[in-house]
């Protein structure tokens, strides 16, 4: 397929998914849509740094959760003092018209973008330092670290959480609201992260996944790049932070902002999944895992999460290449890339041999 | 931070801490060196560490739900996490030995996922302790109380360390053990079964966890979702300390129990997990930038 080819594909995809809502038999679905577009989000965000970058984190969830307490403080503080909030909080809320509305949301989300790649910059420069398991395993202490934080700090609300003001009435229903939110949010990701992966950032952090001894000795400057591609990935999941803080309207510091064991969790999975390193990878895998989820868990009652472990393990030990990198294996030339198939032949003996 | 005024005014209540602080960390050398013990040997970092620990721990608070003493916990803790252990490896473990590291990695992170939620199926989600029924010894005026039972678990503490030590110096698979974890081709090669090397240890640390558990049951409280903090103490402590150097890491489990009481009492119980996991980044960095500081002085 050539690029026009291609290009035309994108925009037909694109044109598709912005015209469920208006597919009758979907209307009542489209929070679950939004929630999907969250997930896709989650696994692509996270997908730079684990994926192409090959530096596996398990505290991406930190900006996840900056970025709904930044946008849920912005919110409260641009309208409300704090004494009023508290008492709205607990019966009626205070009705906002929908422009104050907007310019909560989006200042809220900005600050919290901002505040994201804030902190990916100071902690990546230490943090980033690190390699391999050291890497993952500070990252995880990281994200309980902060969620531990977060509930004892009582200007967030603590332990007791903080709720997000509603979607004005003006503004239509919650459904497609967040429906067409978290889709632009998911395009705008998704053609950044396309658009960056293909010319030298992708190759640079591509380099540092294969070797970053040997790419820092070709002078590539391995601590930039690392750092820019957590600041990426932080500024997105920090905007899906904000606006989910506001689809769920309560936030609770270690359920639902800093949720280790299961958003923390699932991005990896879902990366994996559908294939790591891949661009439509992440989508795939989150796509599926939240059908599979959706439909399937209802019926565990309760034990959808020892099922969950399972599941970590088998994709892991069983299934890591994940689907798109299975179809990669399967059909290189597909994928555009060159097969010597001399070479194959000898790897596939090679491979037989032992 | 208010307490830190009482610690000044009545030293006697850092004594307290810093015993607390000893008898509590000596239970974590034994999961830390568990953990140091797979690190060698199969060079697999076992995030699903802490919670051999907890499950160690319903394993005696059955036993004393039925009526038994909790201290016979502890052997029976061992063995039954000995055969989980050797099942775990069986059944996944064995497959990702010589795969990349994060393979492993989350592989047993998928393992701790499934064993809290078993556990909270089965035993669900309250906090729950054994009352092993000793009593207190008093010092100091009666300004210092160290329970018994606190005793008794770093007296099994040490009974086991020596146990250990003497397994790896005397007996074969011991000494198998200490081989595969020097060069495991040039083991094979010698005729040792790496993969019965590799199913021994790990069960063997499962075995250790189980214990630690069966005395963290009797002397603190247990709860399906605190296995993590356990795992995070070994790898810190681990990390600290170095492998194989079971001194190092009975001083840094020691140092790093005595740390918690310490910041517990100055911070706050709330804060004592997000100390646990704060300390972690920070030794981290530090230890990181020890590392790079070396590099720079080889150039």
């Amino acid at each position: 397929m050539n690029g026009r080819g291609k290009m035309a594909l994108y925009v037909v995809a694109a044109i598709a998914a912005l015209l469920i809502p208006q597919v009758p038999m979907l209307q009542p679905y489209l929070i679950q849509f939004a929630f999907l577009w969250v997930m896709i989000l989650f696994a692509m965000t996270w997908d730079v740094m684990g994926g192409q970058m090959g530096y596996n984190s398990f505290g991406n969830i930190v900006f996840f959760g900056v970025g709904m307490y930044a946008t849920a403080v912005v919110q409260r503080d641009l309208y409300f003092t704090i004494e009023e909030y508290a008492n709205v909080a607990g019966g009626e809320q205070a009705a906002l018209t929908p422009v104050e509305y907007l310019t909560g949301l989006a200042l809220g989300m900005g600050a919290g973008g901002v505040l994201a790649v804030v902190i990916a910059a100071v902690l990546g420069s230490g943090i980033l330092g690190l390699r391999g398991h050291y890497f993952a395993i500070c990252t995880l202490g990281l994200g309980i670290a902060a969620g531990e934080l977060a509930s004892g700090w009582d200007y967030i609300g603590a332990g007791s959480g903080l709720v997000t003001p509603l979607v004005p009435d003006a503004l239509g229903e919650r459904g497609p609201f967040f429906f067409y939110l978290f889709l632009v949010l998911a395009m705008i990701t998704f053609a950044v992260l396309k658009r960056l992966y293909a010319g030298q950032f992708g190759l640079a952090i591509n380099a540092i996944r294969d070797d970053e001894d040997k790419a820092d000795a070709l002078g590539l400057h391995a601590t930039r790049y690392k750092t820019v591609a957590w600041c990426v990935s932080g500024f997105f999941l920090a905007l899906t932070g904000g606006a989910f803080g506001n689809l769920v309207i309560f936030i609770d510091p270690t359920d639902v902002a800093f949720a280790g064991p299961t958003f923390g969790v699932w991005m990896v999975l879902m990366a994996i999944l559908g294939g790591k390193g891949t661009l439509w990878g992440p989508v795939i895998g989150a796509t599926v895992f939240h059908i599979t989820q959706e439909i399937f868990w209802t019926y565990l009652f309760g034990w959808q999460r020892v099922a969950l472990g399972l599941l970590i393990v088998v994709v892991v030990v069983f299934f890591p290449l994940g689907i798109v990198g299975w179809l990669r294996e399967r059909w290189p030339q597909r994928f555009g890339e060159v097969v010597d198939e001399d070479a194959r032949r000898g790897q596939v003996s090679l491979e037989a041999e032992r | 931070m208010g307490n830190l005024e009482i610690l000044l005014q009545a030293p006697i209540f850092s004594v307290q801490l810093l015993i607390d602080g000893l008898l509590v960390g000596s239970i974590f050398a034994l999961a830390a060196y568990g953990m140091a013990l797979l690190w060698g040997v199969m060079n697999i970092i076992n995030i699903s560490q802490g919670d051999y620990v907890i499950l160690g721990g319903y394993v005696t608070l059955t036993l004393y739900n039925a009526g038994i003493h909790p201290l016979f916990g502890v052997p029976v803790a061992a063995v039954v996490l000995f055969i989980v252990g050797w099942a775990i490896y069986r059944a996944v473990i064995y497959r990702v030995v010589d795969r990349d590291l994060f393979i492993s990695i989350l592989a047993t992170f998928g393992i701790s996922i499934l064993l809290q939620q078993l556990m909270d199926q089965i035993f669900g989600a309250d906090i729950q302790s054994a009352e092993s029924g000793l009593g207190q010894i008093f010092l100091f005026d009666n300004q210092v109380t160290v329970s018994q039972i606190k005793l008794v678990a770093l007296a099994v503490v040490i009974v086991v360390g020596v146990a250990l030590v003497l397994f790896f110096k005397k007996s074969r698979m011991g000494q198998a053990i200490r081989a595969t974890a020097q060069n495991a081709r040039a083991a094979r090669l010698m005729g040792i079964n790496t993969d019965r090397v590799y199913a021994m240890t790990f069960a063997m640390n499962a075995a250790l966890c189980g214990a630690a558990g069966a005395l963290v049951v009797m002397t603190w409280v247990i709860q399906p979702f605190i296995g993590l903090a356990y795992t995070i103490r070994s790898f810190m402590i681990v990390v600290v300390a170095g492998l194989g150097n079971i001194a190092g890491v009975v001083a840094a489990a020691l140092g790093l129990g005595a740390a918690e009481q310490f910041a517990a009492f100055l911070l706050g119980a709330e804060f004592q997990i997000g100390f646990v996991f704060g300390l972690l980044v920070v030794i981290l960095l530090v230890r990181n930038m020890v590392l790079k500081r070396q590099r720079q002085v080889l150039k």
